[in-house]
């Protein structure tokens, strides 16, 4: 059976009850029937149809087990998937032209919104890829700040992966739980950089500005919380029975299979490849920080639930090392006043606003201030023709850059590699051959973010 | 009243008028156009700024011209692994019967590398990559599409970055082709990673890819015309209710460069 909504009304031939049972059609391929919503008894009662018919079931993209605006089309028997397509686009925004008319600056603000659960990473991609144009290097102070929030997005986005996944297969107290962490990091995000996601905080030649005072107290007390509730889920879902019957031996992608499909991220890691480009191609200055990279030969979902698991403890420890480096003071954004944003903000009786000293001076005593002022923030900073690609790990694999300058204030052309967009071309190797309740299972420990499959 | 703003206004899609004052110095495309002997330009030659022209600019604005960029091949050494690569390249293209000028030119820039490539024989070359001992390119990180704009010589770009896991390295393939003929051989079946990143530029370029097990589109709708991501598709303006107003697509704004 499949879908048909564009056929005139007269191909069909009218079921048995009417024009709102299931109708059937003759094509090429046979006859096809179409069946919607409660017309499944009329369809069995109708004798041309018998148990051999191929079965095409369309799942989502609304449908609230598949992570997101996702479509999978399944051709079923019984219960087993036999064929199995992913459909995308649902979610395409256009991130990537809309940059082509802003300036580099501005860009940050698209990107960030792609993948919507890893925005430190989207912005900090972009940023370095610009800054490899620019031939710039970032002050350390920056780099540590940058260093900090994606370990803070990588914990609150594998949260997310951890609590949607277990919504999705029933453990609905491991989504309340994976969601009530979250918040804590959220919080602490919208703290540090005023906002809770899409903080577009990251910008070219460093970060928007310094962590507000008192930042030391929060981020530890942030890791200790952390420290005490990640054991939670050991005892939560880790050693229980169903979750283990759910995951394990479930969306097996081995070795080769990840290799051919370019899969990178926890979903490599499980199959053996200890492939972390932190640790493989240190960028942010990576290389002075101790961790590790959990890996397994397991292959299967359970294996990569429990990476993730690894990899939020690996990044509490990557976060105490960061705080312990803030506690030198620095610039966190270049020299360069061709290149940093000349406002300084401060934060006034409103929360938040420009520095009033630097408004005193641009509309008092410097011509040449104001204008520089205004022709930073309105035309932007020139960057040389030519193009760049930087890769980093973000949770779900290698997130590329691709920048393309023509030599002007405004992006040519801006690629993100998304690890999810790649990754979801593992769904039918992974399901094929399995239950549909799998399919669940191996979707959600791909752990797509349509936002920035789509883009 | 003067001229109106020309209606391809943004300075990069050179509107009649904009190309005639313009300094020529755009590369021709030479007689074989699918194997050029140097990387093609990546803009036309601009003049003036804001993307104003007959308005009687007094500015001294109207006069700036910016020459078009072209990538340059770069001379050895190359620095870092970039020679080893080359070298390692060179020698696998020669076991495998690929002849030099497969790699009409490279670039270093950036810190990092680029090789210019001929779509003839770019499926061989990928072989190469992957399965040579000294190379190992065993993942196609990303594969993108990219539109240097209306008077550009082969304007449609398709660059691969590849990574090799074993030497830790990273690497660019460059394949130019001409809007009228935008065909490149698929590498889905040395990468099957790039099923969905050439799904990708077809959809949003047009480029064809030839030996692809399923090109369709795959982020618009099936019955989508046109190629969003192409300079010259058109954008919508926005109508504003005052006396029949609009603003301009974004392209077609006054812009800084």
């Amino acid at each position: 059976m499949s879908v048909h909504t564009d056929t005139p009304e007269d191909a069909y031939t009218a079921g048995p009850e009417g024009p709102r049972s299931a109708r059937s059609q003759n094509t090429t391929e046979g006859r096809v029937f179409t069946v919607t919503g409660g017309d499944w008894d009329a369809l069995m009662a109708d004798e041309n149809f018998n148990d051999e018919e191929r079965l095409i079931v369309n799942m989502g993209p609304q449908h609230p087990s598949t992570h997101g605006v996702l479509r999978l089309v399944l051709e079923i028997e019984g219960e087993t998937v036999t064929q199995a397509r992913s459909v995308i686009g649902y979610l395409h925004t256009g991130i990537e032209k809309s940059c082509e008319f802003r300036t580099w600056t501005q860009g940050v603000t698209f990107v960030t919104r792609a993948d919507y659960l890893s925005p430190a990473f989207n912005e900090a991609v972009y940023c370095m890829a610009i800054e490899k144009l620019l031939d710039i290097e970032v002050p350390r102070r920056a780099q540590v700040i940058r260093v900090l929030l994606m370990e803070l997005t990588r914990i609150t986005s594998h949260l997310v992966a951890l609590a949607t996944g277990a919504m999705e297969l029933g453990a609905l107290t491991g989504m309340t739980a994976g969601f009530r962490e979250r918040e804590e990091g959220l919080h602490l995000m919208e703290f540090l950089t005023g906002l809770r996601m899409n903080m577009a905080f990251i910008r070219p030649g460093g970060v928007a500005q310094d962590l507000p005072f008192g930042y030391e107290d929060k981020i530890a007390g942030f890791i200790e919380v952390m420290e005490k509730r990640l054991p939670e889920y050991d005892k939560l879902l880790t050693g229980q029975p169903i979750w283990k019957a759910r995951l394990k031996d479930v969306g097996v992608l081995p070795l080769e299979g990840c290799m051919q499909l370019g899969i990178t991220g926890p979903v490599l890691r499980s199959a053996g490849l200890a492939w972390d480009i932190r640790k493989t191609e240190p960028y942010c200055g990576y290389e002075e920080y101790e961790f590790d990279v959990p890996t397994s030969t397991d292959a299967d979902c359970y294996s990569r639930y429990l990476l993730r698991l690894a990899e939020m403890w690996e990044s509490l420890k990557i976060m105490k090392q960061a705080l312990a480096k803030l506690a030198e003071p620095g610039p966190v954004m270049v020299a360069d006043t061709k290149i940093a944003w000349p406002a300084q903000l401060s934060v006034g009786a409103d929360g938040m606003g420009n520095s009033l000293e630097h408004v005193r001076k641009i509309m008092g005593q410097s011509m040449e201030s104001l204008i520089h002022h205004f022709k930073l923030v309105t035309e932007g900073f020139s960057v040389p023709a030519g193009q760049s690609y930087v890769a980093i790990e973000s949770p779900r694999g290698e997130l590329g850059c691709h920048l393309v300058s023509a030599g002007g204030t405004r992006p040519w052309r801006v690629h993100l590699r998304d690890p999810g967009f790649v990754n979801l071309q593992a769904m039918p190797a992974m399901s094929e051959g399995g239950m549909i309740a799998d399919i669940v299972a191996a979707v959600a420990s791909l752990d797509p973010v349509m936002g920035g499959v789509d883009r | 009243m003067t001229d109106p703003i020309p209606p391809t206004a943004n300075p990069a899609v050179p509107s009649a008028a904009t190309e005639a004052n313009a300094v020529d110095t755009t590369v021709p495309a030479p007689p074989g156009a699918s194997t050029p002997r140097s990387a093609p330009a990546t803009t036309t030659a601009r003049s003036g700024m804001f993307a104003a022209h007959g308005s009687g600019d007094t500015s001294g604005f109207g006069g700036l011209i910016t020459a078009p960029h072209i990538p340059q091949p770069s001379p050895r050494p190359y620095g870092g692994y970039f020679d080893e690569v080359a070298d390692a390249l060179a020698a696998a293209m020669a076991d495998r019967g690929i002849p030099d000028s497969a790699i009409y030119q490279t670039t270093v820039a950036h810190q990092e590398i680029t090789f210019y490539v001929g779509r003839e024989h770019l499926v061989a070359l990928l072989w190469a990559l992957r399965d040579d001992a000294s190379l190992r390119f065993e993942l196609a990180s990303s594969i993108s599409g990219v539109d240097y704009g209306l008077g550009v010589p082969q304007r449609l770009h398709v660059v691969y970055h590849f990574t090799s896991m074993t030497y830790r390295r990273r690497i660019r393939l460059e394949v130019a082709v001409e809007v009228e003929d935008a065909h490149v051989p698929s590498a889905v079946e040395v990468y099957p990673t790039a099923d969905w990143h050439e799904r990708e530029i077809w959809d949003m370029f047009g480029v064809v890819f030839d030996g692809h097990p399923a090109l369709t589109r795959i982020l618009m709708p099936d019955d989508w015309e046109g190629f969003p991501q192409r300079k010259d598709y058109p954008l919508g303006g926005i109508p504003v209710e005052y006396k029949g107003a609009e603003i301009p697509p974004p392209d077609q704004r006054r812009s800084y460069t």
